[in-house]
């Protein structure tokens, strides 16, 4: 099974798109030509052989600021999909295995978020934690957490149907072990599908606080800042600020999609 | 069970949802530690005593439970309280003024997205061509990770800069004025057969309307096509041209079958349109609630913020009712 | 007496990623006005595929390599798309195993019904009351047009899906596995319906089926296929006096009898892989009378007696 997946083309793109992200993060201080947060050129200048993306409206180059905004946006969608992710499992892991009314209301309280526009109720959680990069994460991660908890209690409750006719046969073995032991396998190819979908899901939000000044602080570099404060710059003529983390921003969300279309494909057919 | 039972139980599912929601906004935005009131003026330098009134006033003295309870029966009213940002001012008809705003954009982006979307994915399965709908699979994808202020700001970029062809934002330009009849400026304008109003509404909800519209269209044109391949190998299909039906009109009784996922499809996502809704207000100046909610954001006006969430709320709850209410009249089956 | 269907040495490939599938090799049979002619076999014999062939509708990725298939003298395997579209439904027809899935759910009855009739060119005053006419003719209540499909039981659509077929007046009918999805007394009316309509019109029915007991029962010649081969074909009387083949013996060997005291002897092994199909006799990895001949060689059809056809190296098929 896991061959099948290295096969899709799907995956590979994906994975190669990601890969030179995070390259690109790790090695931001060796690769970038200038510093991300002073000004080393004259302001608003198109690119140019000096600053191959151009600077910005205080002078600072902008390939510097792009490299180094993959930074602080891939620590705050990995914050906020480990932290989903954790909770959303361990709650889905309990609502399923123990059912009930627990399960019950669980349930639906988890389905009311999950229902409703995950990007307003980050803005609003956003709002009440105050605007910081950890918090952004916080109120990403809680808007996903509902993701998480209904695939995991799902395969708990095809697993438990299935559980039970053994367990009524066999005695005296400890639930719990059989529980995890039995479902850790069938969730992991899942939880890379969703796991995959989520990170694009949480770029793009990331992206859209930041649009609206709830995430990080001047002088930090981050794509949807930088749109946000050079908005007027932009629609002014200084289209290099727009396209390049533009497209950052959508490609890095693109490795993400292209990861779990590949790992879904190859489920489907493997 | 009938037709109207249904609705009853899924028109009052709904209070509980958005109790969950506001409960959840609320315990984060007051559970936390900080003054509401300094946080919202900004300012940490006022005497005791004003600071006291001003919370008196607002009703934010009160202990919460008794403030989470008043708010909502408030809001049953009618009431949605008042700014804490701009003083007095009544929260309720602020947002009821721009509900049209954003409705209009919600529903011209909807008819975008689904003549995009619906209409590549189905023209590209009739073609048969592979490589063709291998694309259209890629494209959606593609399209709907796009990021909305990105590409808006690109087409203001190109549309009203540098080919000057349309405006940058609002609703309509300065000089003009539309007598409100549902608030959607662009029908308004065509009920009062007012022309030029209604092209400069046209003109300036086209690229907000297509920014969002194209974005939602991606998944669209994966269902489309995915279905209509499906549909086509389907043994109704089969059974259709062994009777000798023109191709034709297989193709579009195939159509009806792709129109339930659909359908249904839009109801699932309208909660991403909300979201990606208040992404475009924002980037194109659109006054509607999300840059409502936005403003409010930036100036931490929690009653605000509260209000928004439940009327958000109320919007979701309603819409996937309407949904399911299209699905049963499309496919007879559930209506039995 | 003319016969309205002759089919000649039919071959059908399907051409898949994974390799070409000999789906019918070499099939033969004609069928006369008003006979019905049983194709039995297992999954995977080609049956269903021939059925197809008989409308030329083979799905893709399937061909028709070879052959001829005559229908009132017309070799439908040379028709144009539009002279197709036009003889399926009014010339030869096909019934569906599944009624489900082969009426549209989210039409009306009657409105399907009428189209149908409507693209044929009846005029629509007339397509209705045709409609109305069949429905009863099957057994129906005339009110049944306005239902839709899920709202009446199998033996219902399928009886509709048999209106539809005749409605047209088709000198060939062909029936895949038309019972298969319904209860044994629904079966039996079926089976009725199809019978009555062969006496009284004259429609001639290629009833294809896994059942040999059923197409003992009612059809007037038997074939039997498997791997894509005819192995034998006989009219009824004289295979149930005289079965040769040994696929045809174990097939009617694991037919349950209530008059048989021992329990029915099941075919051991596997049905061939169509891909790959082995060499000589395509039969002879599960035959028990297997020889070196039936290895390297395969069989044709021979005429071992009158309208009794096998092919077999031990019945004399040689080349």
């Amino acid at each position: 099974m896991k061959l099948e997946i290295v096969k899709s083309p799907y995956f590979l793109a994906g994975l190669t798109i990601i890969s030179i992200f995070i390259l690109m993060a790790l090695l931001a201080d060796v690769i970038s030509p200038y510093s991300p947060v002073e000004g080393v050129g004259p302001p608003l200048q198109p690119p140019s052989p000096r600053y191959l993306v151009g600077t910005d409206n205080l002078g600072r180059d902008m390939l510097s600021r792009i490299i180094h905004g993959s930074r602080i946006m891939l620590t705050i969608v990995m914050i906020a999909v480990c932290l989903s992710g954790m909770v959303g499992t361990i709650i889905g892991l309990i609502s399923g295995y123990v059912g009930g009314v627990l399960d019950r209301i669980l349930s639906f309280v988890m389905d009311s978020i999950y229902a409703f526009p995950p990007l307003i109720l980050a803005i609003a959680l956003s709002v009440a934690l105050g605007p910081s990069p950890l918090n952004a994460a916080i109120a990403i991660a809680v808007v996903y957490i509902p993701t998480y908890f209904r695939m995991v209690r799902g395969q708990v409750l095809s697993i438990k149907n299935e559980l039970f006719i053994e367990m009524a046969r066999a005695l005296g073995i400890p639930s719990t072990r059989i529980v995890l032991r039995h479902i850790l396998p069938h969730l992991t190819q899942t939880l890379m599908v969703v796991f995959s979908m989520n990170s694009a899901d949480a770029i793009l939000t990331e992206a859209a606080l930041s649009f609206m000044g709830l995430t990080v602080q001047p002088p930090t570099p981050d794509w949807g800042f930088d749109l946000y404060k050079g908005r007027g710059f932009i629609l002014a003529g200084a289209w290099w600020m727009l396209v390049f983390p533009g497209i950052m921003i959508t490609l890095l969300a693109l490795g993400f999609a292209l990861i779990s279309e590949g790992v879904s494909k190859s489920a489907s057919r493997g | 069970m009938g037709l109207a039972r249904y609705i009853l139980i899924r028109g009052l599912l709904i209070i509980p949802t958005i109790l969950i929601l506001y409960t959840l906004v609320f315990v984060v935005l007051r559970v936390l530690p900080g003054n509401p009131v300094l946080a919202a003026l900004g300012t940490k330098n006022i005497p005791e005593e004003q600071l006291q009134a001003i919370m008196k006033e607002l009703g934010l003295d009160k202990p919460l439970y008794v403030q989470y309870f008043e708010y909502l029966l408030n809001f049953a009213k009618g009431d949605m309280g008042k700014s804490m940002v701009i003083r007095g001012r009544p929260i309720a008809s602020d947002i009821l003024d721009r509900l049209p705003a954003t409705l209009e954009l919600s529903i011209w982006a909807i008819i975008f997205s689904i003549a995009i979307g619906v209409g590549i994915g189905y023209l590209s399965a009739r073609s048969g061509n592979e490589f063709l709908k291998a694309f259209t699979r890629l494209l959606g994808s593609t399209v709907f990770v796009l990021f909305i202020p990105a590409l808006g700001l690109t087409l203001q970029l190109v549309f009203s800069k540098w080919l000057n062809l349309l405006p940058t934002g609002g609703r309509l330009s300065a000089e003009v004025f539309v007598k409100p009849i549902t608030g959607l400026y662009t029908i308004d304008t065509l009920l009062q057969l007012n022309v030029m109003e209604f092209v400069d509404a046209v003109a300036h909800i086209i690229l907000p309307a297509f920014t969002l519209g194209l974005v939602i269209s991606g998944p669209y044109m994966r269902l489309t096509l995915n279905n209509m391949e499906q549909v086509m190998e389907s043994k109704i299909i089969v059974a259709y041209r062994s009777r000798g039906i023109r191709e034709e009109r297989i193709q579009r009784h195939a159509f009806r079958h792709v129109l339930i996922p659909i359908v249904t499809y839009t109801g699932l996502q309208f909660a991403l349109l909300m979201g990606g809704a208040v992404l475009t207000e924002t980037t194109f100046s659109w006054p509607g609630i999300g840059t409502y909610l936005v403003d409010k954001v930036m100036y931490r006006d929690y009653t605000a913020i509260q209000a928004v969430i439940i009327v958000f709320a109320i919007i979701v709850g309603l819409t996937s009712l309407i949904v399911d209410l299209i699905y049963a009249l499309v496919d007879p089956r559930v209506r039995y | 007496m003319k016969e309205v269907l002759e089919v000649s040495d039919l071959w059908i490939k399907y051409y898949t990623l994974s390799g070409v599938v000999h789906a019918v090799s070499g099939a033969s049979f004609q069928l006369g006005k008003g006979e019905m002619v049983a194709v039995v076999g297992e999954s995977g014999s080609g049956k269903s595929t021939l059925g197809y062939a008989l409308l030329n509708m083979v799905p893709k990725p399937g061909k028709i390599v070879r052959g001829q298939v005559l229908l009132d003298g017309v070799d439908i395997l040379k028709l144009g798309p539009e002279e197709l579209r036009r003889i399926r439904g009014s010339k030869v027809s096909m019934i569906f195993q599944d009624p489900f899935t082969t009426l549209d759910p989210l039409r009306k009855l009657g409105t399907q019904f009428e189209e149908f009739l409507i693209e044929h060119g009846v005029e629509r005053a007339k397509a209705r009351a045709m409609v109305k006419e069949f429905l009863v003719a099957v057994g129906l209540p005339e009110r049944a047009m306005h239902s839709y499909p899920h709202q009446l039981s199998g033996g219902q659509k399928q009886r509709v899906s048999i209106a539809m077929a005749v409605a047209l007046n088709p000198v060939v009918m062909v029936a895949d596995e038309p019972t298969t999805a319904l209860d044994v007394i629904v079966q039996r009316q079926i089976m009725d319906l199809i019978d009555d309509i062969r006496k009284r019109v004259g429609t001639s029915v290629v009833l294809i089926t896994h059942d040999l007991a059923l197409a003992l029962e009612r059809a007037d010649t038997i074939m039997v296929m498997y791997g894509g081969y005819v192995m034998e074909r006989a009219d009824k009387k004289r295979l149930l006096a005289n079965m040769i083949h040994p696929y045809t013996k174990a097939l009617f060997e694991s037919l349950p009898r209530m008059s048989q005291k021992r329990m029915p002897k099941f075919l051991p092994g596997y049905p061939p892989d169509l891909r790959n199909p082995p060499s000589g006799c395509i039969f002879h990895p599960r035959c028990a009378f297997a020889q070196e001949k039936c290895r390297s060689v395969a069989p044709v059809l021979n005429e071992i007696a009158r309208n009794h056809f096998v092919a077999c190296h031990l019945a004399g098929g040689e080349q």
